[in-house]
Order: C-alpha cells, then sequence, then structure tokens
C-alpha cells in the first residue's frame, strides 16, 4: 500500500534537501520582518517607537548587565517566566487529560459534563484574571493557576474528543481479549486519543503563554511580563520592546520543542492517515 | 512445545436478536439454538445479511443477546470469555496502527501473562505461520489488506485459545494464500483442541474446513441445517476437493443456500437434487 518503493539514497536525499529548504522558507519571512523592521525605524524619532538598531543597542546593557550570566536579568527574568509556564501547562496537561480520558470513556459522566464544558470553553480566559485575582490574590500560586485555568480546556476537550473517537472495533479488540484497564488506557485509550490531545496540547501551549505574560503583568515582581510593564511605566521604551522580542522568541522555541515531540509521536499517525488517504 | 489447552463447549439456547436503536428495530436472529462440543470446528454458512457477523458477536461476549443464552465450557456467557480469540471481519480496523505487527500480536499474550521469551517465541512462530515473518517490525498501515488480514489472524492463534471465532478471514487474501490459511487453521486446530467457528461465505470453504457446517436462512435467522461433513480428519487441498464426497456435500450446502437466499425457512420446503 504505502511501503517505500523509492531506493534509499534518493529518499533520504529528497529528505534532508526538503528539510533544508524547508529550514529556509520558515526563516524566510522572520529576516524579512526583521530587515523591514530595521529600515522603517532607522530614522524614528517617536519616543514610543525607537529605531530597531537602538534596541538591539541596549539589548546586552539591559539584559546581560554584570559580568555573572547566571545572575542576570535574562537568565533570571527568562527563568522565572519559562518554569512557570512549564509548571502550569504541565499542571494542565495531567489534569486535562485524566479528566479528558474519564469524561471520553464513560457516557453518563459525559452526558452530565458536557453542557457545563461548554460554558467554559466560551468564555476567553483572560478574562478569568481578575475573577482569579479576587479569590486567590496575588502569589505565586495565582500565576500558576491563571495558566492552569487557561490552558486546561483544549486539552481536556481534545481529550474527550479523541477518546470518544477511538475506532469502536479496536475497543472490541480490547474487550475480547480481555485487555484489562491499565493495558487497555496505555495500549488503546491514550495512543488512539493522541492525536487530539497533541492538537489540544498545542492550541493549550500558546495560551498558557499568553496566561503567563497576563499574569504576570497584572500580579508580579518577575518575570518577562513583569519586566515589559515595568520597562513601559519608567518609559524606557527601547527596552520594553527588547523585551517583547525575548517574549517571542519564549513562544517560538516552546512552539519547536513542541513541535519535535510531535513529530515523534505522531510519527504512526501520520503513515496512518497517508495510508487512509490511498497510498503515497 | 504442544500443550492441548482442551476446548470448550458450546450451547446456544434460544437466542433473538433484534437491533434496536435509530430508526426501526431490525429482527436480525428470530431463533437459533444448537450445540457445539469442546473441541469441535464448526462453520457457519448463510447468505449476506443473515446475521452470521450478528451470531459470531453474541459468542464472544461483544453484543448481548435479545433473548436466549449462551453457554460456554458451562457458564453462561455475559462478556467475552476467557481463552477466546477473534478475527473480526473488520480485519484492517481491528489492528492497533500505533503499534508494530508484532507488537499487536504480542499485546494480548501480555494481558495472558505470558513470559516474555515465550511471546517472542510464539510471536515469530504466529507470523511465519501466515507468512509474515519479515513483515513484524512494520505498521498494519503499511500493509496491504490481505496481508492484514493475517495479522489478525496470526494474533488469534499465537494466543493459542479455547475458543477460536473467526469473520470471514480470509475474504481479502488470494487465493493461493487461502488455500495455505485453511491448512493452518485446520493444522492449529488439531494441534490445540481449539474449539473453531468459522464463518464464511465460501462454501468449498466450509465444506472443506468445518466437521460440521451450519446453514443460515435468510433474515431474521433461523437454523436450516446442521450438515455433517464426514470427510475424515485429514483433509488435503486436492483429494479432499476431488473426493465424490465432497462434490455431493458441496453441492448440497450450495443448493441449501441458493435457496435460503431466496427466503427458504424450513428444510422440509426445501427442493434438494443432492
Ligand atoms: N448495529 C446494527 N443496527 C441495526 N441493524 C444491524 C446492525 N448490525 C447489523 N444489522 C442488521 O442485521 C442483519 C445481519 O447483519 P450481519 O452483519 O450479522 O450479517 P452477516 O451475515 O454477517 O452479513 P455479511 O455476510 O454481509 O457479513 C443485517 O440485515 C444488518 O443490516
Ligand atoms: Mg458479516
Amino acid at each position: 500500500m504505502s511501503a517505500p518503493s523509492t531506493p534509499a539514497p534518493a529518499r533520504v536525499l529528497a529528505a534532508t534537501g526538503g528539510g533544508l529548504w524547508r529550514i529556509v522558507l520558515a526563516l524566510l519571512l522572520p529576516a524579512v520582518l526583521v530587515t523591514v523592521w530595521w529600515f522603517a525605524s532607522a530614522d524614528s524619532t517617536d519616543p514610543q517607537v525607537p529605531p530597531l538598531a537602538t534596541v538591539l543597542d541596549k539589548f546586552p546593557t539591559v539584559w546581560f548587565a554584570g559580568d555573572d550570566l547566571g545572575s542576570s536579568l535574562f537568565v533570571e527574568t527568562v527563568g522565572q517566566s519559562v518554569s512557570r509556564v512549564l509548571i502550569g501547562y504541565a499542571i494542565a496537561m495531567v489534569i486535562g487529560i485524566v479528566l479528558g480520558v474519564l469524561i471520553g470513556t464513560f457516557r453518563p459522566l459525559r452526558d452530565f459534563c458536557e453542557p457545563v464544558l461548554e460554558f467554559f470553553r466560551a468564555i476567553p480566559p483572560p478574562i478569568l484574571t481578575p475573577i482569579l485575582m479576587l479569590f486567590m490574590g496575588i502569589d505565586h500560586a495565582l500565576k500558576i493557576s491563571l495558566i492552569v485555568v487557561g490552558a486546561l480546556w483544549p486539552i481536556l476537550l481534545n481529550t474527550i474528543e479523541g477518546v470518544r473517537g477511538i475506532d469502536p472495533v479496536l475497543k472490541d479488540t480490547a474487550r475480547a481479549y480481555g485487555l484489562g484497564p491499565v493495558r487497555r488506557l496505555f495500549s488503546l485509550t491514550l495512543p488512539g486519543a493522541s492525536p487530539q490531545i497533541y492538537t489540544g496540547g498545542r492550541q493549550a501551549l500558546s495560551i498558557a503563554l499568553i496566561m503567563m505574560v497576563i499574569g504576570e503583568m497584572f500580579a508580579a515582581f518577575d518575570g518577562i511580563g513583569s519586566a515589559i510593564a515595568q520597562f513601559q511605566a519608567t518609559f524606557s521604551t527601547a527596552s520594553m520592546w527588547s523585551a517583547v522580542l525575548i517574549l517571542g522568541c519564549i513562544g517560538s522555541v516552546l512552539a519547536l520543542i513542541f513541535g519535535a515531540v510531535e513529530r515523534v509521536g505522531l510519527t504512526w499517525y501520520r503513515g496512518y492517515l497517508r495510508s487512509q488517504r490511498g497510498g503515497a | 512445545m504442544v500443550q492441548k489447552s482442551h476446548g470448550a463447549d458450546l450451547s446456544v439456547r434460544s437466542v433473538r436478536k433484534v437491533y434496536t436503536g435509530r430508526g426501526q428495530a431490525v429482527e436480525a436472529i428470530q431463533d437459533l439454538s444448537f450445540d457445539v462440543n469442546a473441541g469441535e470446528l464448526v462453520c457457519v454458512v448463510g447468505p449476506s445479511g443473515a446475521g452470521k457477523t450478528t451470531l459470531l458477536r453474541i459468542l464472544a461476549g461483544l453484543l448481548p443477546a435479545t433473548s436466549g443464552e449462551v453457554t460456554l465450557g458451562g457458564t453462561v456467557v455475559k462478556g467475552p470469555p476467557p481463552g477466546m480469540a477473534v478475527v473480526l471481519q473488520e480485519y484492517g480496523r481491528s489492528l492497533f496502527p500505533w503499534m508494530t505487527v508484532e507488537k499487536n500480536v504480542e499485546l494480548p499474550l501480555k494481558e495472558k501473562g505470558v513470559a516474555k521469551a515465550e511471546r517472542k517465541r510464539l510471536v515469530q512462530e504466529a507470523l511465519e505461520a501466515v507468512s509474515l515473518a519479515d513483515a513484524g517490525k512494520s505498521y498494519p498501515w503499511q500493509l496491504s489488506g490481505g496481508m492484514q488480514q493475517r495479522v489478525a489472524i496470526a494474533r488469534a492463534v499465537a494466543y493459542e485459545p479455547q475458543v477460536l471465532l473467526m469473520d470471514e478471514p480470509f475474504a481479502a487474501v488470494d487465493a493461493q494464500t487461502r488455500l495455505e490459511l485453511e491448512d493452518l487453521v485446520r493444522a492449529l486446530w488439531r494441534r490445540l483442541g481449539v474449539t473453531v467457528i468459522f464463518v464464511t461465505h465460501d462454501i468449498d470453504e466450509a465444506v472443506y474446513l468445518g466437521e460440521r457446517v451450519f446453514v443460515l436462512s435468510n433474515r431474521p435467522t433461523i437454523l436450516l441445517e446442521e450438515v455433517k461433513i464426514d470427510l475424515g480428519a485429514e483433509r488435503d487441498q486436492i483429494e479432499t476437493r476431488t473426493h465424490p464426497a465432497f462434490g455431493r456435500l458441496r453441492n448440497h450446502v450450495y443448493e441449501l443456500v441458493q435457496q435460503a437466499k431466496k427466503g427458504l425457512r424450513s428444510i422440509e420446503d426445501a427442493r434438494l437434487t443432492h
């Protein structure tokens, strides 16, 4: 059906060639944008939009002042934000998948929960910020909770969909061979729902980043969101812009890592989809 | 290595199945009663849509009967009984696409608690038996339909069940392989003493394989006849199939199925020339 028939060297060549070409393509637009920014802002006298040259010029002194890299503002800020977002994201993943598997597996539970889930799905997570602040104050737990509450929904809802969509013939097979609950979970339910879980995870990642920044801007003294807010309050526009750049880079790197994990985790799925479409 | 796991006897009492749900109710099985002895090989034939799959799923404990009772080895079947292997009609969809062929075959053995080395051996043997020894590391979706079907068969074979239920398991394989697989099922059956229910639409196959052939009527299904196949224990693709008794039995079953298609509901009404 889809057994590879191209000779191996040709495949490798195509793969690496394709890979290189894709990297070039992926980097092209950012390069163009930076160039445009560079020239468009070059003669700017507007204090809100300093020339990109100034932003980059200030970058080392703002972020890497002092000679100890470990205690530089950059490492501290990025470390705070990234650990926050990762902890929140991981908690959301665990809760979302566990609840999603339960709700997706048990029909009555699903009928019971579905309307409420739809309600929460319709609420944009950032709106929850002031509400959660009311309840939790502005401590460390709040910022993590904001991320969890925002990132949970796409994971939960997609996991439910994924579990529900598992082929009944596979379920029958698992049942006929008497697979126990644990083996069933790891051999059928989780892998069967994994394409949707990854979809949910991807959506959740961007929401987690948004919630991280919002939380830090409202209620933190560290982290990239708070840096942006502070630079803005002190009219250090160039520094603020550099913080925004860093934020964008954090998002891109996390998305890249996610993509790499997904590519490995769903290798079977891509092959499966291709074979369903009728080969090659 | 030959450990004769004893087959279990199967008894079906007044089983009826009505599908309800969306739309109108469909009476798939009207009334079926029969017995299959421990270690017997029974083939089930009947017109398309007769309810063969429905029957098999009820026997497997995957589908509850509307009324009536199935007992296996003396216990009432309420869910899939232990020691049972099935090859479902939707063979392709019954393989886990995220597992290699090997892992697919191995999975039920893990649940059964077979030790690792032994699992490896059983998987390898089963894949060799269906001529897929080289495909172990492939994924099911990399294989042709016929190969996928053989993986599903290998999984059932490796399991060394007491009861083996197969729903048109050779439908997608080519004619040559089909003959080989028929002999594989016969050999396995004789080696393990397993009870086999084999659903097929191929009448020659049913007569070649079975000790008895059950002929079903059109939907709503009843059992038209239990045809005894006395062709002996040793069957041979050439000798058995050219034997006059084989031809007679084959023609008899063929005529029955033909008339069942046209609505025959009682063996008394059959007009048989054989
Ligand atoms: N889930 C279902 N809901 C309603 N009707 C069904 C359902 N499954 C099967 N049927 C009906 O029951 C009858 C028997 O179906 P079944 O699949 O058992 O036939 P079969 O003998 O296996 O046919 P084939 O030889 O084509 O595989 C058919 O008329 C079918 O339409
Ligand atoms: Mg069928």
